[in-house]
């Protein structure tokens, strides 16, 4: 299906190619509408994808990264590499060039000055900026001349295109925010709903929570976009209404992310005013598996600690069950249809990062059986297994969300069928994912045997991701409970592996690390149990053409090429 | 009269202060986190720095007292700077939204006339609809227009309006194709043409709340009526040769009104709360639709200014209420 649309796209994109010699707001209105509805368009104060896809419309990086994963620049003149020395060889600079002639949407000129005022305004201590791990290990960004700009690292850093790169990291304006540094960042509510940028699109108005209106950036570099003279991206309401507003009403050219059970897209799609696309990132909806004990005989303090290794669960031959038992193309097919794809990887993309694991696809309920029957697991009279007087009896927690308590009653069944009763627990998503240490009931604190949910990393390269799971990053209570080695997983061999990828700056050596580490934590040790790859699903109306679906950074991202259909 | 009325107003001053200590306590201890939203891709040591940029790092006593400082005292002077072009504020700490890190009072003051124009007319709509069909629900009971009306109000007051609503946009956006189903609020009346639009797009929201309201008071109304017109003063005032007209619309329905005028009057409040569930659904971008984003992205400062709003407004409407009865029935005095 993903070919599909993406031929169709670069088909039609050449059908209409002659067109494009039309002028700048030739094609009128279009209207965008994202169901959750931007706040604010400083991606640096928010860290909302409706806000910083917003603002992608606005403002712009040095470099995005397209619907491949590959860099393309957008303000500066050319991705910098070890090749064309942009980045120094031992790699804790790189220098990168900026597009000469660049002006803000109010005719001044765009400078490196610019960006070093990105890189002071993100990093003040009093900001709380929301993207300030995109500048981590930044120790200095520095104009070496108007155009060009030096990033230095305190570390080599093997994939540099952290800081200024994607929707998360836009350079905004130094005369417009100047005055905005640290605490005083909330109150330049006028820069904040209306950055100067260099994007197609500048603000006419924004209604914070509700509507902006845009119109064409008339200082845009490329003179023949966009083709659109005005914009209105609405916001709010559900997937629901916003998938209705384009592909039944017509309402909208555009709608965002249509989280919608299968059945629903496709009686949608049926009416045939616009249709579904559907692209995949990194999102991965993933059981993991607890391998310390939250049981709640323990004091508070040690439970799903370190200092008590779980009883059932540190048996590989129990975990590999769990995950031989399930039936992910069923799971696909009743949560996600075009939106997902059964997987067995923790890194499922972008290409040369991906094991491409497809072992798990097959159920083998039989299989499950044998190894737990071999893990001397011995069925009882009601059915569950026991060993050594302890039933093999699991809690199961996710966040409320009517897909995943689809899946926690089919996964239920699959496992009582191999002898395992698992206890459902399902906890509000705001508690779940909100990271109060005071809560018993965060993903972080695990106090269950498995959960459920999904996460993905940022742009293209997985080190930071797969470098979550080492000992030292485990959430226990000396760090309050936070952390991003959810499972308590802790090998040294996988942080020799992970070393060495810190230390290799090469692409394909880099990749087959990466899949090494990836096998370490899924096919190998069953540390995460994969579901579903899940895309995102975004809908166009018939008539709104140029639509590329990218994951790897804003939706919007090549919306100064969409152009009417006539 | 004027001195019950003052003293009412004093007492209201500590149960408002009584009732924003409960809003702030309850939200307080809510679980819940403004930064949980926030993609997993942030890390928890960002995520701290957001909350204390948020101001969620002093003591409860300090945010509440700093709440109550801003709230009562700031945003008035903003006001006035705004109104007159003074400058009592000078650049005060004012309440600031943790979603959209603007004051919340300038979103408060960009939404409300949209509440008050489509909920508000829903109200009025409701009020004129349903004040005669109980009255005339009443006056012909068990007739096939009780019948009929009693029908409709048990549908509209048993049918939430997120199933109205939804059955509405299906029906008439998307198999008809007369109205739009989603609110467009850049919508400006400038000539027959956008008012006709903004008529259009009011149309399927105003209906299903309106539905909804009138089912409500025309019960009211009903039931006040029939307990009415079985007294002895109304067999009087026939007796005494008024005309039907007379003796129904003077004596019984000005009787009669003292229960639906407390109904009425409560209700006000809700307008400006805005129909949380109706807003959703056409998108209108209102107070409820505000209230229930907040509520969902942890918009701390926003849900407590406006639930407290609504606290003003619900004491301030109960008075309204007990005032109005004294001119209802010159009877009922309060001093």
């Amino acid at each position: 299906m993903r070919m599909r649309s993406a031929l169709l796209g670069a088909a039609a994109s050449l059908a209409f190619a002659p067109m494009a010699l039309a002028e700048r707001g030739a094609d009128g209105h279009v209207n965008v509408i994202y169901w959750q509805a931007p706040s604010i368009l400083n991606p640096y104060l928010s860290g909302g994808t409706k806000d910083i896809e917003s603002a992608s419309l606005i403002i712009e990086p040095l470099a995005r990264y397209d619907n491949t994963g590959m860099l393309v620049p957008y303000l500066a003149a050319e991705i910098p590499t070890v090749t064309n020395g942009g980045v120094a060889e031992d790699l804790r600079a790189i220098t990168w060039k900026m597009r000469p002639g660049l002006v803000w949407s109010d005719g001044s000129a765009v400078t490196a000055a610019d960006v070093v005022f990105t890189w002071e305004y993100c990093t003040h201590p009093e900001g709380g900026c929301a993207q300030s791990s995109k500048f981590a290990g930044v120790t200095s960004v520095e104009a070496l001349d108007d155009l060009t700009v030096k990033v230095s690292f305190s570390e080599p850093k093997p994939n540099p295109y952290g800081p200024f790169v994607g929707g998360q990291s836009p350079i905004i304006q130094k005369a417009q925010f100047e005055n905005c540094l640290g605490a005083r960042a909330p109150e330049c509510t006028d820069g904040n709903f209306g950055p100067i940028g260099t994007g197609p699109f500048r603000v006419v108005e924004f209604r914070t929570n509700d509507v902006i209106q845009l119109e064409a950036n008339p200082n845009y570099r490329d003179p023949a976009k966009p083709r659109f003279a005005t914009m209105t991206f609405k916001g709010g309401g559900d997937a629901a209404a916003a998938g209705r507003a384009v592909l039944e009403t017509g309402e909208f050219d555009y709608a965002w992310n249509l989280q919608l059970a299968p059945e629903v897209l496709q009686g949608m799609a049926a009416a045939g005013k616009g249709v579904p696309v559907s692209a995949f990132g990194t999102l991965v909806e993933r059981i993991e598996v607890n391998l310390t004990n939250p049981s709640p005989s323990l004091p508070e303090g040690e439970r799903s600690t370190a200092r008590h290794p779980h009883p059932i669960l540190t048996d590989i031959r129990v975990r590999q069950a769990l995950s031989m038992a399930i039936d992910r193309e069923l799971l696909v097919e009743v949560g996600y249809g075009q939106a997902g794809r059964p997987t067995c990887d923790l890194v499922p993309g972008p290409e040369v990062y991906a094991a491409k694991n497809t072992s798990c696809f097959a159920q083998d309920i039989a299989g499950a059986n044998a190894l737990l029957d071999e893990a001397g697991w011995v069925r009882g009279a009601d059915g569950v297994r026991t060993k050594d007087g302890m039933r093999l009896s699991l809690l199961y927690q996710t966040s409320t969300n009517a897909v995943r308590q689809d899946f926690q009653a089919l996964i239920k069944q699959w496992w009582s069928e191999i002898g395992i009763e698992t206890e459902l627990k399902n906890v509000s998503a705001s508690v779940f994912f909100g990271g109060d240490p005071g809560s018993p009931d965060t993903f972080q604190k695990f106090y269950a045997d498995v959960e459920m949910y999904a996460n993905n990393f940022d742009g293209t390269d997985p080190e930071a991701y797969l470098s979550a799971y080492v000992c030292d990053k485990a959430p226990r209570p000396e760090t309050q409970w936070q952390g991003e080695n959810i499972n308590r997983f802790c090998d040294p061999a996988y942080e020799a592996i992970l070393a060495e990828l810190s230390r290799t700056a090469e692409i394909e050596k880099r990749g087959e690390l990466a899949k090494k580490l990836n096998n370490m934590l899924t096919v190998e040790s069953f540390t995460i149990i994969p579901l579903v790859d899940r895309g995102r699903v975004s809908a166009h109306s018939n008539t709104l053409g140029g639509v590329v679906l990218n994951t790897w950074d804003s939706e919007l991202w090549n919306a100064a090429d969409w152009y009417r259909i006539k | 009269m004027l001195t019950y009325t003052l003293r009412r107003l004093l007492l209201a001053i500590p149960t408002l202060l009584l009732i924003s200590l409960a809003i702030f306590l309850v939200l307080d201890l809510a679980p819940g986190d403004p930064v949980a939203d926030m993609p997993l891709t942030i890390p928890p040591e960002v995520r701290e720095k957001i909350r204390l940029s948020l101001g969620l790092g002093e003591p409860f006593h300090i945010r509440y007292l700093l709440w109550l400082k801003a709230f009562f005292w700031t945003e008035p002077l903003y006001w006035i700077d705004a109104r007159f072009g003074t400058d009592f504020a000078q650049g005060a700490q004012r309440i600031i939204s943790f979603q959209s890190r603007s004051p919340v009072f300038d979103i408060i003051a960009e939404r409300m006339p949209q509440t008050l124009w489509v909920v508000g007319l829903s109200y009025v709509v409701g009020v004129l609809i349903a004040l005669p069909i109980g009255i005339i629900s009443a006056y012909r009971q068990y007739s096939w227009f009780d019948q009929i009306g009693t029908f409709v109000s048990m549908v509209g007051y048993s049918v939430p309006t997120f199933f109205t609503g939804v059955v509405l946009i299906v029906v008439f956006s998307v198999n008809l194709g007369w109205f739009p189903s989603i609110y467009d609020t850049t919508l400006r009346v400038t000539d027959w043409d956008s008012f006709l639009q903004q008529l259009r797009q009011m149309a399927m929201p105003v209906f299903v709340l309106a539905l909804f309201n009138a089912a409500q008071i025309s019960r009211f109304m009903r039931a006040a009526m029939l307990d009415n017109l079985n007294q002895d003063y109304v067999r009087t005032a026939r007796a005494k040769g008024m005309s039907e007209r007379v003796v129904v619309l003077v004596h019984v329905l000005r009787n009669s009104m003292i229960p639906v005028i407390t109904v009425i009057a409560l209700g006000v409040p809700t307008i400006f709360g805005g129909a949380i569930i109706t807003e959703q659904v056409f998108k209108v971008n209102g107070l409820g639709q505000l209230l229930i984003i907040a509520i969902y992205g942890n918009d701390v400062p926003m849900v407590q200014t406006l639930t407290f709003i609504f606290a003003i407004l619900i004491v301030l409407f109960n008075l309204i209420a007990d005032i109005l009865y004294g001119i209802l029935d010159p009877r009922i005095r309060y001093d």
